[in-house]
């Protein structure tokens, strides 16, 4: 531990924290482009060439608005609201591989905020205090939408959390470890963790939908019945800190299943031509952000592909198929895993 | 733990800086819209939304059960999830007797699970 750490965190910590925004900043324009592209369309395209200035021209315009608090509201906590669901979106960020180690003038510098040992602890604790956020903006709001909007939310986040975190535990135990850097350097070559655990995978990549509010999992925002769900009654940078949130939230859920479970920063074959551990460590930042664009456009075309469930399709799709998939799937993993002891232990 | 990689505390300073900037962040964005909107509030305008019609009563309402029950039953499930994970961690470790005594766990849940599918705590009408 010394100064030259220090900073070195805290250049990464602002590096990273500013990529988080400008990735979520234009995961909006490539929504509203690949939205377009979808139906026939053109998208946004006055504000700069191609509108790519339009993210720019949004957030100004989010400044500029005048910012409305409901006499009824609970002032306090309608401020509250999209400030936790904020921080908890750009919290999650720090247990994220982002590549190897960089060595500069003799020093190992790991591409990661965070390597602690308890990383997918970390994840699904801050995970779930995101609930709080669009539960508390929901109920301060004092609008019967905003509260409908905000106990949907909440019911569907908790719901598929339990189904998440069981199909973790069946990747926890293939690669016994909690810590993500140590996933992802284990996934080396072809050993992507996606062709051991298939099945957990799609439960991840489902719950990760549901998690993120994501179509067609929408129903917190379900605006044909619930003008906008738990933002309702927000204007403003209030309502930009929500919708922010969302895309940062997309982003992230991206890099965590790219790093679980699609090999993070690895990259099949590369070995082969490329030597020098620096060159490969910058080439493995690429590779990962090539895999999140991937996962972030699938988001995108899921969303504007499958229309929306109903609410007791998505608690049955939650509670009585992913929950005893996952529960299934962590069986079979074990006894995939102990297959020799137990054939062991009849042979004899 | 077994195989687990040591942490210090000092591992964790990071999440604290990161803490910080997006807590900067956060407070700046919501201070610079409260100072640079307009500001013409009017009682129309801070009523609360309801398609346009007058408010009724307080949106403080009761609401379905249903919710609730998701809500305790969460509890439960996520709290088996987490006795989990260090028996995940030493899985590798513990070997055949580890694994049949989750299995054991794992029948128990799910006795639960049946009981409370059969007791109609998840049918959503």
């Amino acid at each position: 531990m010394t100064l030259d750490f220090l900073i070195y965190k805290i250049i990464l910590v602002l590096i990273v924290f500013s990529i988080t925004l400008l990735v979520a900043t234009y995961s909006t324009y490539a929504e509203r482009k690949i939205a377009a592209f979808l139906q026939d369309r053109i998208g946004p395209d006055r504000a700069g060439p191609f509108g790519i200035l339009q993210p720019l021209a949004d957030a100004v315009k989010m400044f500029m608005k005048e910012e409305i608090i409901p006499n009824v509201s609970n002032k306090a906590l309608f401020v509250l609201g999209p400030g936790i669901c904020m921080l908890t979106a750009c919290m999650t960020g720090v247990i994220i591989p982002w590549g190897k180690t960089i060595n500069i003038g003799g020093t190992d510098y790991p591409l990661q905020i965070a390597d602690v040992n308890i990383g997918i602890l970390y994840l699904f604790g801050v995970l779930s205090l995101g609930v709080y956020g669009i539960m508390i903006g929901g109920w301060a709001s004092n609008n019967k939408y905003s509260l409908l909007g905000a106990i949907r939310a909440s019911s569907q986040m908790i719901s598929y959390e339990v189904a998440m975190g069981i199909s973790i535990i069946a990747l926890v135990m293939t690669t016994g470890t909690l810590s993500t850097a140590e996933i992802a350097a284990q996934q080396h070559g072809w050993h992507w963790n996606v062709l051991i655990q298939p099945l957990g995978c799609l439960i991840f990549i489902i719950c990760a939908f549901a998690e993120t509010n994501r179509a067609p999992f929408d129903l917190p925002e379900c605006e044909t019945e619930l003008v906008g769900g738990y933002h309702t009654e927000y204007s403003s940078m209030k309502l930009g800190l929500f919708l922010f949130s969302e895309y940062i939230n997309m982003f992230i859920s991206s890099a965590v299943i790219a790093t679980f479970y699609f090999g993070g920063y690895n990259m099949p074959l590369i070995g082969r031509w490329v030597h020098d551990p620096n060159a490969l460590a910058i080439l493995g930042i690429v590779f990962l952000f090539m895999k999140i664009v991937g996962f972030i456009f699938f988001f995108m075309w899921v969303r504007w592909t499958l229309p929306r469930f109903r609410y007791d399709q998505l608690m049955n799709l939650g509670w009585k198929i992913l929950i005893p998939l996952s529960i299934l799937n962590l069986v079979l993993t074990g006894a995939w895993m102990m297959r020799h002891e137990i054939m062991v232990y009849f042979v004899k | 733990m077994l195989l687990a990689v040591q942490s210090t505390p000092l591992d964790f300073l990071p999440i604290a800086l990161m803490f910080v900037v997006a807590l900067g962040f956060v407070v700046i964005m919501l201070f610079l819209t409260h100072q640079l909107g307009p500001k013409k509030k009017s009682k129309v305008k801070l009523e609360t939304f309801e398609c346009g019609i007058e408010v009724q009563g307080n949106a403080r309402l009761p609401f379905s059960i249903k919710y609730f029950l998701v809500a305790i039953l969460f509890v439960l499930f996520d709290v088996e999830v987490i006795f989990m994970y260090p028996w995940a961690v030493n899985f590798k470790q513990l070997g055949l007797i580890g694994f049949v005594e989750m299995l054991t766990f794992v029948g128990f849940l799910l006795v639960g699970f049946y009981y409370i599918l059969k007791k109609g705590a998840l049918k959503w009408e």
